[in-house]
């Protein structure tokens, strides 16, 4: 069974990390990731790093910047990935942008994603509409779980709609912004979790943008099945560099 | 004066246009993240329908003629002409105000922005004429501008930054990546994402996700239209022998071949920046140096690694430095409907000086590069060229100034 649905299973919050494949160095990919999962932490999103992350906001922008020039390519993080799963086995997934896996060829990708070991994939600029019409059937072939996000501005229809195509977990983006741009949650963000929850998807939620430390996990988590932090860990591996991945997790959960 | 298609074209079988998709052959689509659906969506189902209304109409067409100036001339170049032993026009796009074809499709897009209900408006800009032309309309119209400006551009246009600052606007660095134009877009998209409910972003060119390539060529397609009843008026026939115009996202080369796409008697030309050669290495040839890829929304030519990273084109001409192009033309080149030829700095920077001795008119550089197609293919004495002269070269006084010691 794929990792990530076997994790939903669990009678538990989800606690996930993002953070950009080959930084800060290029080859702290791996420890970073072993340090992760010994620190309790469920679910890893690597990001595959992109020269325009239109939907990220400065931290993922300058770390996956600073990737790129450290020297990571989709192979390179292919092959860190392999090495990965030799101790690491909790769910990963790739967080990346669609020209880079259309370059890859997106057969190819997913094969590849499949013999490495990933179980699903985060593409901000895939339309779900694109996705259903002409990946799904690729991504289902090399069992891949691919998430699709929703947003507060995202109608009930299309809710449903994604709801439908999805076979994991939905990504709730937390409030109208990119990546690393929200400083704790208010009323209208509860509202709107709340509204979600409601619903009864058949799909867990999963929240992220936004989520920075113990309070708004907790608040995120209240409402769905977990919460994903991004910017705040990338934030804490340029003050920090990779030593004290431990206090950064003990300090959310 | 309509820009909408007429009635006689829309039963004709529009090969060249855009499906029901948003796709033009494998071209376009709308591959934007899930925060910018509801904009671009409510954008794709009220486009047509707006544009459509006879009051819309009515208050585009009025101010196309009296703020914008047209119909621009469509002038016969005598002496260009009797040098190169052809029929050359040029259709006058450099007369229209804010100095380009850029307006045409700004008061356009703040007509629908009005329509919608927006009240902030946003832009990407590279070289500055579409962040003029945008800081104009927002100033006409009373609405709030935000400008993103590549950090490195600002530095190099400081006379744009300086109208769009006279005009009201305001103009926003972007510090990310190249620092350049497709920086600018990114930053901008950023900003729809952040600014969901009230906010409205004029692209200007046939650039992003759909319906933006098809819209912006339709607001621009009255170059095309104009050209047509005054070639009529002036030879007797609608359709030149040549269409010939520069293409660098090709906002102002969609408007000038809309009209002519499925007249197949006129072979159209598009002409891009090589930089300093097209194998150089600081070229924006998007034509021959892309591969199919995906750009602020839309599946194009793109300029990239064998990694999928996007590369930094180079142009002289900093409206010419796009590293892909609008999903049209990206279908225009692979169906061979359209001829790309790529003209160096060199070449552009000659014909600068050249037209502006000849014909007593100073092009910009991007419309420059369109005349230098005039040494690269042959015509015939009674073929009808027309070329759009695209924008003037006010702006690009100081490019000339340093490069011909003036």
């Amino acid at each position: 069974m794929n990792r990530i649905k076997q994790k939903l299973q669990e009678d538990k919050k989800i606690f996930s990390v993002y953070f950009s494949a080959g930084y800060p160095s290029l080859n702290d990919t791996v420890q970073i990731m072993q340090d992760l999962e010994k620190n309790g932490v469920d679910m890893i999103e690597i990001g595959l790093p992109f020269s325009d992350p239109l939907a990220d906001g400065p931290t993922i922008q300058a770390s996956s910047t600073q990737a790129l020039h450290n020297g990571m390519t989709t192979q390179v993080l292919f092959d860190q990935l392999k090495e990965v799963r030799k101790t690491v086995s909790i769910p990963l997934v790739i967080m990346g942008y669609f020209n880079p896996m259309l370059q890859y060829g997106i057969e190819n990708f997913c094969k590849k994603c499949q013999e490495v070991g990933v179980d699903g994939l985060i593409i901000p600029d895939l339309p779900v509409d694109v996705y259903a019409d002409e990946y799904k059937a690729i991504f289902e072939k090399y069992g891949l779980i691919n998430v699709f996000l929703i947003t507060p501005q995202t109608s009930d229809e299309r809710i449903h709609f994604i709801d439908s195509v999805s076979d994991g977990f939905i990504y709730m983006v937390s409030s109208a912004s990119v990546t690393g741009s929200q400083s704790g949650f208010g009323s209208t963000q509860e509202d709107y979790f709340k509204r979600i929850a409601s619903m009864n998807l058949k799909n867990p939620q999963v929240i992220g943008f936004g989520i920075n430390n113990a309070e708004t996990f907790n608040q995120a988590t209240k409402f769905a099945k977990g919460a994903i932090i991004g910017s705040a860990f990338i934030q804490h591996l340029t003050e920090n560099g990779t030593g004290k991945i431990a206090d950064f997790a003990k300090a959310i959960r | 004066m309509r820009f909408i298609t007429s009635p006689q074209l829309n039963n004709k079988k529009m090969s060249y246009n855009v499906n029901e998709k948003g796709y033009y052959g494998e071209f376009g689509g709308a591959y934007i993240p899930e925060m910018l659906y509801p904009n671009v969506e409510e954008l794709r189902q009220n486009y047509l329908k707006i544009t459509a209304e006879p009051e819309f109409q009515a208050e585009f067409d009025a101010l196309l003629k009296d703020y914008v100036g047209r119909p621009t001339p469509l002038y016969f170049a005598e002496r260009l002409s009797a040098m190169y032993n052809t029929k050359v026009y040029l259709k006058r796009e450099d007369l229209c105000h804010t100095g380009a074809h850029k307006v045409n499709n700004t008061i356009g897009q703040i007509l629908l922005a009005k329509r919608l209900g927006k009240k902030r408006i946003i832009a990407e800009t590279g070289a500055g004429q579409h962040g003029v032309a945008t800081a104009t309309v927002c100033a006409l119209m009373g609405m709030e501008c935000i400008v993103y400006m590549g950090e490195i551009d600002i530095k190099r246009q400081a006379p744009n930054v300086a109208r769009m600052k006279m005009l009201g606007a305001e103009v926003r660095p972007a510090l990310s990546g190249s620092k350049t134009l497709k920086d600018a877009t990114n930053e901008a998209i950023r900003d729809w994402i952040n600014n969901p409910v009230d906010t409205y972003y004029i692209i200007g060119s046939v650039v992003g996700p759909h319906p933006y390539p098809d819209m912006v060529a339709r607001f621009q397609s009255v170059i095309s239209k104009e050209i047509k009843s005054q070639l009529l008026e002036k030879e007797g026939r609608e359709n030149p022998d040549y269409v010939i115009a520069c293409v660098g996202g090709g906002s102002n080369a969609a408007g000038a071949y809309y009209h002519f796409l499925d007249e197949e008697d006129v072979n159209i030309i598009a002409v891009e920046a090589a930089g300093l050669g097209v194998h150089s290495g600081e070229s924006a040839a998007t034509s021959a140096l892309g591969k199919v890829g995906v750009i602020h929304g839309s599946k194009t030519l793109l300029m990239q690694t064998n990694d999928g990273q996007i590369t930094e084109p180079y142009s002289i001409s900093a409206g010419l430095d796009y590293p892909g192009v609008g999903p049209i033309h990206a279908h225009l080149f692979a169906s061979k409907r359209a001829q790309f030829i790529s003209i160096t700095d060199v070449q552009a920077m000659d014909w600068g000086l050249k037209l502006s001795k000849l014909e007593g008119l100073i092009p910009a550089i991007e419309s420059a590069h369109a005349f230098a197609v005039l040494d690269e293919m042959k015509f015939k004495e009674d073929d009808i060229v027309v070329i759009n002269l695209s924008g003037r070269g006010d702006k690009d006084l100081s490019t000339y100034i340093d490069y011909f010691k003036l």
